[in-house]
């Protein structure tokens, strides 16, 4: 009963997409006002109805109601109740069913939050959002209805599979999709400036908080992601290049690209159309995520069960909408008028050379996630692209950019000033070439240690340079102490975001170079009592045993671990063997002191002899990629709480005469 | 810097309304460039990647005898093949997608139905199939090392995974490209592997 009250939910709710996705918009043309408010009713009948499918599904996993397949395929009653839950959206249909939920969350956040918009835009954005839901209704009712039964219903379900029971990854999904789904939001704004045919500050200032709200929970998406796979895969890497990594990375680069330069048009009215293009095609990459993982064009660790009929329609739904957009957009781009022109050097140039270099980056990733299918396509051989393509691509992109954010935020709009920019930059060069050489001596001073050494000083200069900023900001040294504090206190949230987000990617970058440089892994044999030292640290093992967890049994491995005779740590990994369904997966232990982390996995007992297979790592400066990833996220929520946001946006005359007089340096 | 300059001319004050096609085109790209990209997928699609043939169907498995693994022992050779009927499946511990396969073999290996034997192709090092095993579980009966694809050729082995399925006369009758997974294995290589037992 309740099952086919979700079903009826959706249906009803397509329904209501049809309204939401026509009304408003031929409201907007023709300027009636009733017509256009009634996209604010439908988004709200949307998400009640949507929220109550996906509240059936839930009640039908928590309850264990094995007559629906779906629950049958995916649950079992051992479970604990969070994987239970989280198995809602551990699997194709309940995934796609968070998926709209989400959806139609934004949509009504807009018609909420969004009373200040002209009635015209948020009826048109709104009428874009409902377009996309319905398109995604449709694909979900017609290939991927989580709410079919199953008759005789089984005594017991399959399990969710072992490797997705874990708190980490119970809460990466919908962290994901919040930013996955959130730049749905910059898409229909893009759209409907498209259709209106105009793009202004006022435009830029709607679409920032929207665009950051979801750059934010992707950032937090990704990172949960990568700390999963590091503790759980076992192998003490944190990123693979995976092409379902890459699927979410990618609207990641795009959407910080869009962040930027939607600045951009807020202060100085440029970069328009590069801006409505960047916002749909961050979005498109979302789109295109969603199509690689469930369409089985590209097979991977994380790919849901794959289907043809379901690439199939997910690819038209793509086709529509992308490509509606796209020819939305080459009709009207070549009509946005530009406004403030800008020299070179400037606050502009430097977040240009931030567009071109993401969007760079976001090519170089889409092409090596797609080679593969391009070749076969092709009939140039089934190949893999790895890791080696990525890095060597990749890392050259990213010098120069983090070179580039050190003085960015330094110059001012229209035309900066980069001797005085560089010379108020002297310490943090200094700092960077100090921790340049410390690094390379410290290293042993070889010639293949100045790549590391280099990625430390890049480290160092994003810090200092982005601290230097902050300082000058406020007066550090300059004004008295209390003065300093209280510009401190003043200063735009917005603005502290930067400095927040700048500082989590020197410390993202440290971590990166620390951890492919310096990482040290021993793998081998051992018995109850061998000792091994990998980087300084004694790892002596004191043996194993057979523990049984509620829904697994496991070798238990115990490490003692030591440094010059004094205890650190304990650790206990584990090899669990998952009953339901049968899988072995690993329980890495790892201990960190802040700085690095000592990681052990236990493996099977050796078959030619007594003792068990053990590997142990050292991972230097790993914690600190949390550590940035926190600080950008951190960054993002701060800059969210801006007064601007919150304020009622004005109206856009106003706007456009506040812009006229930009003053420099008010990012 | 150049790209500014593209910039300013992008955003002229000016400028009278879609002057010339040079500039329309610029608009047009990226609609084009996404065009070639779904024609490119559809192609994909269209295409199921686990039915290409393998010139080898319906010939007898070639002479072979492959090292074991490090540490494993039974070793497979083409006399390991004959007298049941019999899966190869082709892996190797770089190859991604035979992890998403992997559990799926864990439990045909439980259920008794029919033996695993893995050829563990293109490792770089001799240790690394028998981490991988260790790591995941092994659900092979005997495991063949062919680091230089020499018996994968004969084989006619175009990717990893991939798993033939061989008749108790030692003749490979089917070939399936992919992982292997529950749809494959009741649909296709079940019945298959029923139909030459009785035969």
């Amino acid at each position: 009963m309740i099952a086919e009250l979700g079903h009826y939910a959706l249906v009803l709710a397509f329904m209501v997409s049809l309204v939401q996705s026509s009304v408003p918009l031929i409201g907007a043309q023709r300027g009636d006002a009733v017509m256009m408010d009634l996209a604010r009713p439908a988004s709200i009948a949307m998400f009640l109805l949507v929220g109550t499918s996906f509240g059936a599904l839930t009640y039908s996993y928590v309850v264990s109601d094995f007559s629906v397949i779906n629950v049958a395929q995916n649950s079992h009653t051992d479970k604990p109740m969070l994987y239970k839950i989280s198995g809602v959206w551990g699997n194709h249909e309940g995934s796609l069913l968070l998926w709209i939920t989400i959806l139609v969350t934004y949509s009504v956040a807009v018609a909420f939050f969004g009373r200040n918009l002209p009635p015209a835009l948020r009826a048109r954005t709104l009428a874009v959002q409902g377009m996309i839901t319905g398109g995604f209704l449709l694909f979900i009712l017609l290939t991927s209805n989580p709410f079919l039964r199953l008759d005789p219903a089984p005594i017991d379900g399959n399990g969710l599979n072992p490797l997705l029971q874990d708190p980490g990854l119970a809460f990466h999904p919908p962290m994901l999709y919040l930013g996955y789904v959130g730049f749905s939001m910059a898409f229909s704004f893009a759209v409907a400036a498209l259709i209106e045919g105009k793009v202004d500050a006022a435009w830029a200032r709607w679409v920032r908080p929207w665009t950051l709200l979801a750059w934010t929970f992707l950032t937090l998406g990704i990172a949960l992601g990568s700390w999963w796979a590091y503790y759980e895969l076992g192998w003490g890497g944190w990123w693979y290049w995976d092409p379902v990594e890459n699927a979410s990375f990618m609207p990641w680069l795009a959407g910080t690209a869009l962040l930027h330069s939607a600045v951009v048009v807020e202060k100085r009215d440029a970069l328009k159309s590069w801006t409505i293009l960047l916002a749909i095609l961050t979005f498109g990459l979302s789109l295109l995520g969603t199509f690689l993982v469930r369409s089985g064009i590209i097979t991977s660790v994380h790919a849901f069960a794959s289907d043809p009929t379901r690439g199939m329609f997910i690819l038209l739904l793509m086709g529509v909408s992308l490509g509606g957009a796209l020819l939305l957009y080459a009709l009207r781009a070549p009509d946005l008028k530009g406004g403030g022109l800008f020299a070179p050097i400037s606050r502009e140039g430097s977040l240009l050379l931030n567009n071109l270099l993401m969007a760079t980056a976001t090519a170089t990733v889409l092409l090596g996630t797609l080679y593969p299918v391009f070749a076969d396509a092709l009939n140039l051989g089934k190949v893999t692209v790895g890791p080696p393509f990525f890095n060597a691509v990749f890392v050259p992109l990213m010098i120069p950019l983090v070179i580039a954010m050190g003085f960015g935020p330094m110059l001012s709009w229209k035309r900066g000033d980069l001797a005085g920019a560089l010379s108020r930059l002297k310490a943090a060069a200094g700092a960077a070439l100090l921790a340049f050489g410390l690094a390379w001596v410290l290293a042993g001073g070889a010639l293949d240690d100045v790549l590391a050494a280099f990625g430390f000083g890049l480290a160092v200069w994003l810090l200092v340079a982005t601290l230097v900023e902050l300082a000058e900001r406020v007066k550090l040294f300059k004004a008295p102490l209390a003065e300093s504090g209280r510009r401190f206190a003043r200063l735009p949230r917005a603005a502290f975001g930067m400095t927040l987000a700048h500082l989590g990617m020197a410390f993202i970058v440290a971590g990166v170079t620390a951890a492919s440089a310096y990482k040290q892994e021993s793998v081998q044999v051992m018995v109850a009592g061998q000792t091994i030292t990998v980087a300084g640290y004694e790892f002596t093992f004191q043996g194993a045993e057979r523990v049984e967890g509620p829904n697994y049994s496991a070798v238990k491995g115990h490490f003692g671990v030591t440094k010059d005779g004094e205890p650190i740590a304990q650790l206990d990994p584990e090899k669990r063997e998952y009953t339901s369904p049968p899988m072995p997966t690993t329980e890495a232990a790892i201990h960190t002191n802040g700085w690095a982390d000592l990681y052990a996995v236990v493996g099977d007992p050796n078959e030619d002899g007594p003792g068990f297979v053990t590997r142990i790592y050292f991972e230097p400066l790993v914690p600190f990629l949390w550590y940035g990833s926190g600080l950008m996220a951190l960054g993002g929520f701060v800059s969210l709480t801006d007064r601007r946001h919150r304020v009622g946006a004005p109206t856009r005359r106003k706007v456009a005469a506040a812009t006229a007089g930009a003053k420099p340096a008010s990012a | 810097m150049s790209e500014t300059n593209t910039q300013t001319a992008d955003a002229p004050q000016q400028e009278p309304k879609g002057s010339g096609w040079g500039k329309r085109l610029v608009f047009i790209a990226p609609t084009l460039v996404f065009l070639v990209l779904i024609g490119f997928f559809v192609k994909q699609l269209g295409e199921n990647p686990a039915e290409l043939p393998s010139v080898l169907i319906d010939r007898p498995v070639p002479e072979f005898a492959l090292e074991p693994l490090p540490g494993r022992g039974k070793p497979l050779t083409s006399e390991s093949l004959k007298g049941d009927v019999s899966l190869v499946n082709i892996f190797g511990s770089w190859c991604v997608a035979c992890q998403v396969e992997h559990p799926f073999l864990m439990q045909i290996k439980e259920s008794g139905f029919v033996p695993i034997h893995g050829i563990d192709w293109r490792e770089k090092d001799p240790r690394d199939g028998m981490r991988w095993l260790q790591k995941y579980g092994d659900p092979y009966d005997h495991v063949g090392l062919d680091p230089d694809s020499k018996v994968a050729v004969d084989f006619g082995v175009t990717g990893a995974p991939e798993t033939f399925v061989v008749d108790k006369q030692g003749v490979i009758r089917y070939k399936h490209i992919g992982p292997v997974n529950a749809e494959v294995w009741e649909k296709t290589l079940k019945p298959l592997i029923e139909k030459l037992r009785t035969s």
